[in-house]
């Protein structure tokens, strides 16, 4: 025989018998690989598509000036343009435009609008100039004119000479599609009008969002950039190409990363599952192994041979996860788009580019992590000597060699240790390192504690109350714990990491509810067809809402975004009126804010979220400038609050100093409150009525909270549905164990028959041990999982999204969950024994040869 | 004439695009011209120029032409715009070298809209300017210039040795058989010219004579005209020339217009019947596929003028900017078979008929 042909037949051989182990370890290898490949993947899209989008808005400008606020006065731009050293200086506004029509399907349906200065920008972005008519050139100067990319022409569904309708703030514009751009980058939605069309039409007289720089041959652009910057002060940004992208790999880290953790414990969960899979395996096969060693099979090619068991496992794990991942990949990308709804990349449409070397990358990774999880029982089972491997109840012997006392304290040990390390670039890689080392830890402390517990169990119970069987099972759980503990790996993991997550979305979800209440005062919320809009409502309008009948109070807000880093997104900056003495009215503070009497005069309060303590490493008391105003103002922060809606920071001050400062006096939003008896029907019919009241988003305070819990309870659906493929597999890990087990313990049920007990009473006897086993498992995952959710919650959260939370256990769902594991456990060791019981009694004990 | 009429080629079809059309003032014969008042921009009036065209000797005594033109265009946007970036007004300047080492022009342009001091046609007296490219008057009647344009930098000053000459009836230039097809014109010939030119990095002073035309008007070209064809000239002995005709798209002529000041001071005008032009020599242009008639005689009352150009190639191609395509050049002339002078030469409507 050739060593080839007995590979393979001992392959087939083992694949037939244990069908189903390999298809569930297989099946978890494929989800790792398939969750992280597809999150490289539309991760990759995105950011390229959104970098390249992004690039094209400035073309071959040399360098980008904005403002630390969205708008500036557009005198900058005289000033820019006879700069020694600047051959062309073009100015653009950007308008984040709403289109009405799509608002009712749609949330927050916006696109870009670029109002330029068609003869400056032809040096510099000539693909974004529009293209009009044959015989029409002056459109690309008419003040009713937009000018549409083909992705926003579908998107609109029109073409040139087609009216759109497009919404800023309070007001609505029509505009004619007067064309198309010259070379719009592929799926990017954007328009293009005149400059001083879109000034007038759009409300922002004077004002500029950037403006592009050429700068004269011979010029050192780094010189040019640091003088300049010098020159303007810290209100204005000065930006390259690469900056943006920099920006662009910021936004979307956190949320990337924390998916790519979420792939690894997928990978990680198949890896301990091709381990516990293959112990069983060898423990099972021991004399096998032991056979052929004595007919002449080297050490090595046992090795090889278990190695290639795993190996091949992995190989097509990783295959069918590479395949499923690009598939997933192009649906989430068709159906959610490239953030999986996230919202960091608006107005692009990212496509699929398969990268061979992350293929080969994550293709290594699912095979490497497979091999890892064979490596130890198969070089155990090597290195076994054959003579008394072949006798009866050896398979302890290698139990033994799996006990890992050190491994199992160093891990648990230097798990807590982590927990108290600090994040790692904004990331939280010390607290996914101490979940990893927990579960390793509690993995390889297993066979003690589950021996513990089960020599107490039958220490404590009196065997002539409870019974043989449950003597019999308990006796046996604490006498060969080994084994027990391997079946009980799977259990552990899934129900421990289902914990886990169960109680930080339930604490997330709690505190959010808690939150919105705190931060939702107010009878009825109004606000434009988009959000953040720059115009929003003027003052007039603010009045006409404000007198509505019925409306008894009214909190104007005004959101704008902030750039205070340009390495970073930016801020939102909430101004509304504050109640200085009792902030904690509107503001869900976190800690002791400083009081009203600590303020010095002159100096202006400001209330930062939490993320801007992590970002920006503003503190309770600090004074601050900020460079959105003159730097001789001084701000002082006077606590800290809570934020679940904006992960890159927000910030509130008194809408009377904002409007000070700025001279802005438009609103974003609106908070009612009603007088008491007045309906919100009545208000708002009322507020519809007003001359812009098609334009207004009115919502009752419920319904914007169950709004929000709906979403949020979306974006966790994913969650969910991981944990219950979790739990399945984590099951079949039982059953595949279990199986495995009674059928190494046929002679011992023969011999359990022959002095008396009938196959019922083994059924029992054999559901009870799995009974037992799942409630320990269960309990075991239980503390685990809580420890790791204490981690989620205070530790990994904080950490990558900025903001903490409360810990709420959801009792009743983990005891349903927990009530279903354990009918499962026993169930699957029922299941599993009958065919391990079955058999003929007689012929049980013989083989014991 | 001009380049302007292709730019109002571009706005007439623009009519009912703006929400709130502007009016336009009216060119109307009788009006007195005031200076320097007249001399600045006249943003009421639909279009208007200023046009420099002259001869240039370098020191080795090298003969160059050059052109050096400002377009004052006023958009149909609306008045009522509050933004500093609404296209009220077009500025447009146009800058040409013609040297025969070379073979066929250097030429540059610009456009943008008035506005943030970086582009301006000021009223009171000229003073137009579109980012570094200005042309500015004194209040001694010189004017500076400056362009830097891609291939060479011209560094000028123009300084008159003449009375202004008022074109038509005092400044009343009819350009069509219908009395509104008018604008209002005047030049300044005998320009003396010193500065400096740079090319590929080297300076050189230059010396030579220019002829300034302005004109302004509100009026479209008359509907079948194909091109026109003018010339003016500051000849040797001290007198002027201006000639045009309007052709139609009938190959016919539509109105022809001539004038001549002698030293003295004398002009004499020349009815549309006492003025016709004589193809003699045509070119033609392998860039546009055009056939431009370089060489011409042109008969005015009883002088005949022979022309003929410093180089054959003097055609400016701006299809991928302004779309205008044309030919605009240094000639000579002579006056009865006798040398007489030097001057610039303008012949359009040679690609495709004007209305564009």
């Amino acid at each position: 025989m050739t060593p080839p042909l007995l590979t393979r037949w001992l392959l087939l051989g083992e694949w037939r018998s244990h069908r189903l182990q390999s298809v569930v370890a297989v099946l978890a290898i494929t989800l790792g690989v398939a969750l992280g490949f597809t999150i490289h993947l539309i991760n990759t899209a995105a950011v390229s598509e959104f970098s390249a989008a992004t690039r094209s808005l400035s073309g071959k400008s040399d360098l980008t000036v904005r403002a630390t606020r969205y708008t500036f006065d557009e005198l900058l731009y005289p000033r820019l343009a006879r700069y020694a050293g600047v051959a062309q200086a073009s100015p653009i506004l950007e308008i984040t435009a709403g289109v009405p029509a799509k608002a009712k399907t749609m949330h927050n349906p916006v696109f870009k609008i670029l109002g330029m200065d068609g003869f400056r920008a032809i040096t510099m972005t000539p693909d974004l100039l529009g293209v009009p008519a044959e015989g029409k050139p002056m459109d690309t100067l008419a003040d009713d004119a937009i000018f549409l990319s083909p992705a926003a022409m579908e998107w609109l569904s029109v073409k040139q000479g087609d009216t759109i309708e497009v919404s800023t703030g309070a007001k609505r514009v029509q505009l004619r599609v007067a064309g198309g751009l010259a070379r719009a980058h592929p799926g990017q939605r954007i328009g293009v009008m005149d400059i001083g069309a879109a000034q007038w039409r759009f409300d922002q007289p004077g004002q500029l969002s950037r403006i592009e720089l050429k700068l004269q041959p011979g010029i050192d652009p780094a010189a040019f950039r640091a003088a300049l910057g010098e020159a303007l002060g810290p209100s204005y940004l000065l930006t390259e190409s690469e900056d943006d992208d920099a920006r662009i790999h910021t936004m979307s880290r956190a949320y990337r990363i924390n998916l790519n953790i979420l792939a690894l414990v997928a990978l990680f969960t198949g890896a301990f599952l091709i381990f516990s899979g293959q112990v069983l395996s060898t423990i099972r096969r021991r004399s096998q192994l032991a056979l052929l060693r004595v007919l002449g099979m080297s050490r090595r090619q046992i090795l090889r041979q278990l190695l290639l068991e795993s190996a091949l496992l992995g190989v097509l794990g990783s295959l069918l996860g590479l395949g499923l991942g690009y598939l997933l990949a192009a649906a989430a990308l068709h159906f959610l788009g490239a953030d999986l709804g996230a919202g960091f990349f608006p107005g692009v449409a990212p496509r699929l580019h398969l990268d061979p070397l992350a293929a080969v990358l994550y293709f290594l990774l699912g095979t490497g992590i497979t091999i890892l999880g064979g490596l130890v029982p198969a070089w155990e089972a090597a290195r076994t000597h054959p003579a008394p491997a072949l006798k009866s109840g050896s398979e302890y012997t290698m139990l033994t060699a799996l006990r890992v006392p050190r491994l199992a304290a160093v891990c648990l040990l230097m798990g807590l240790v982590f927990t108290a390390l600090p994040p790692v670039n904004d990331l939280p890689i010390f607290g996914y390192l101490a979940i990893v080392l927990l579960l390793i830890g509690s993995i390889a402390a297993l066979p003690y504690l589950c021996g513990l517990f089960f020599a107490m169990l039958s220490r404590l119970s009196n065997p002539d109350q409870t019974g043989a069987l449950v003597t019999l099972a308990t006796t046996r759980l604490s006498n060969a714990s080994g084994l027990a503990a391997i079946a009980l790996g799977g259990v552990l993991v899934s129900f421990s990491l289902m914990v886990a997550m169960a109680i930080m979305v339930a604490s997330f979800r709690i505190s959010l509810d808690d939150w919105l209440g705190q931060v939702l005062p107010a009878d009825v919320y109004l606000h434009s067809t988009i959000h953040q809009d720059i115009r929003g409502f003027t003052l007039e309008e603010q009045q006409a809402m404000a007198s509505r009948n019925g409306v008894a109070r009214v909190d104007f807000i005004r959101s704008v975004p902030v750039t205070l880093d340009l390495a970073k997104p930016a801020i939102t900056l909430l101004a509304r009126p504050v109640a200085l003495d009792n902030p904690g009215l509107i503001l869900p503070l976190t800690g002791a804010a400083l009081p009203s009497g600590d303020i010095p005069p002159g100096t202006i309060p400001i209330w930062i979220s939490e993320a801007m303590v992590d970002l920006y490493g503003f503190r309770t008391g600090d004074r601050i400038t900020l460079p959105f105003a003159d730097s001789t103002q001084i701000f002082i922060v006077v606590g800290i609050w809570r934020d679940y809606g904006r992960i890159f920071g927000a910030m509130q001050m008194q809408l009377s100093d904002y409007r000070r400062l700025t001279g802005d006096d438009h609103a974003s939003d609106a908070a009612l409150w009603l007088h008491p008896g007045t309906a919100f029907d009545t208000v708002a019919t009322a507020l519809k009525a007003l001359p812009f009241g098609e334009t207004l988003e009115i919502m009752e305070t419920g319904r914007v909270r169950a709004a929000a819990l709906r979403q949020f309870d979306r974006s966790f659906a994913v969650t969910y549905l991981l944990e219950l493929v979790a739990i399945g597999v984590g099951l079949m890990g039982v059953a595949a164990s279990f199986s495995a087990q009674t059928l190494t313990r046929i002679r011992e049920f023969g011999m359990l028959r022959h002095i008396g007990l009938s196959k019922r009473q083994i059924y029992r006897m054999l559901t009870l041990e799995g009974s037992l086993l799942g409630g320990f498992g269960i309990l075991a995952g239980f503390l685990l999982g809580t420890g790791i959710s204490l981690i989620l919650v205070f530790i990994v959260n904080p950490q990558s999204f900025h903001w903490t939370m409360q810990l709420h256990l959801p009792w009743t769902w983990l005891g349903v969950m927990a009530l279903a594991v354990l009918a499962a456990a026993a169930l699957t060791a029922f299941l599993a024994s009958r065919r391990a019981v079955s058999g003929d009694v007689i012929r049980a004990v013989r083989e014991d040869w | 004439m001009r380049y302007f009429w292709i730019l109002l080629g571009w706005l007439i079809l623009q009519g009912s695009l703006f929400s709130a059309p502007p009016q336009f003032a009216p060119v109307l014969p009788g009006k007195i011209l005031d200076f320097p008042q007249d001399a600045g921009a006249h943003p009421d009036y639909r279009i208007e120029w200023w046009y420099v065209t002259g001869w240039l000797e370098t020191p080795a005594g090298k003969p160059l032409g050059f052109q050096i033109t400002f377009f004052r265009v006023a958009t149909q946007a609306d008045q009522d715009n509050p933004s500093h970036f609404a296209p009220k007004q077009l500025i447009v300047a146009h800058a040409a070298l013609s040297d025969p080492a070379i073979g066929k022009l250097q030429h540059d342009q610009k456009v943008v809209r008035e506005g943030f001091d970086l582009a301006y046609a000021r009223t009171g007296d000229t003073d137009v300017r579109l980012d570094d490219w200005f042309l500015v008057r004194e209040a001694d009647g010189r004017y500076h210039t400056q362009i830097e344009a891609e291939d060479f930098t011209l560094a000028f000053s123009l300084t008159p040795s003449q009375p202004l000459m008022l074109q038509g009836e005092n400044g009343f230039s009819r350009k069509g058989p219908r009395m509104e097809q008018a604008s209002y014109y005047y030049s300044e010939p005998h320009l003396q010219v010193n500065g400096t030119i740079s090319r590929q990095g080297k300076t050189m002073p230059v010396t030579g004579s220019a002829w300034l035309d302005r004109e302004w008007s509100s009026e479209y070209l008359d509907p079948d005209a194909a091109g026109w064809d003018w010339i003016s000239s500051s000849l040797d002995d001290g007198s002027a020339l201006m000639a045009f005709q309007i052709r139609g798209k009938d190959g016919g002529t539509i109105w022809a217009h001539a004038v001549l000041r002698d030293a003295s001071g004398q002009i004499r005008t020349f009815a549309p019947d006492q003025v016709s032009f004589h193809p003699e020599r045509t070119w033609h242009s392998t860039r546009t596929q055009a056939d431009y008639p370089v060489a011409t005689r042109i008969r005015t009352g009883e002088t005949e003028w022979q022309i003929t150009p410093l180089m054959d190639d003097q055609e400016l191609d701006s299809r991928r900017s302004s779309g205008a395509v044309y030919w605009e050049g240094a000639v000579t002339l002579t006056r009865d078979g006798k040398p007489a002078g030097r001057g610039y030469m303008e012949l359009t409507g040679y690609v495709k008929p004007l209305s564009m």
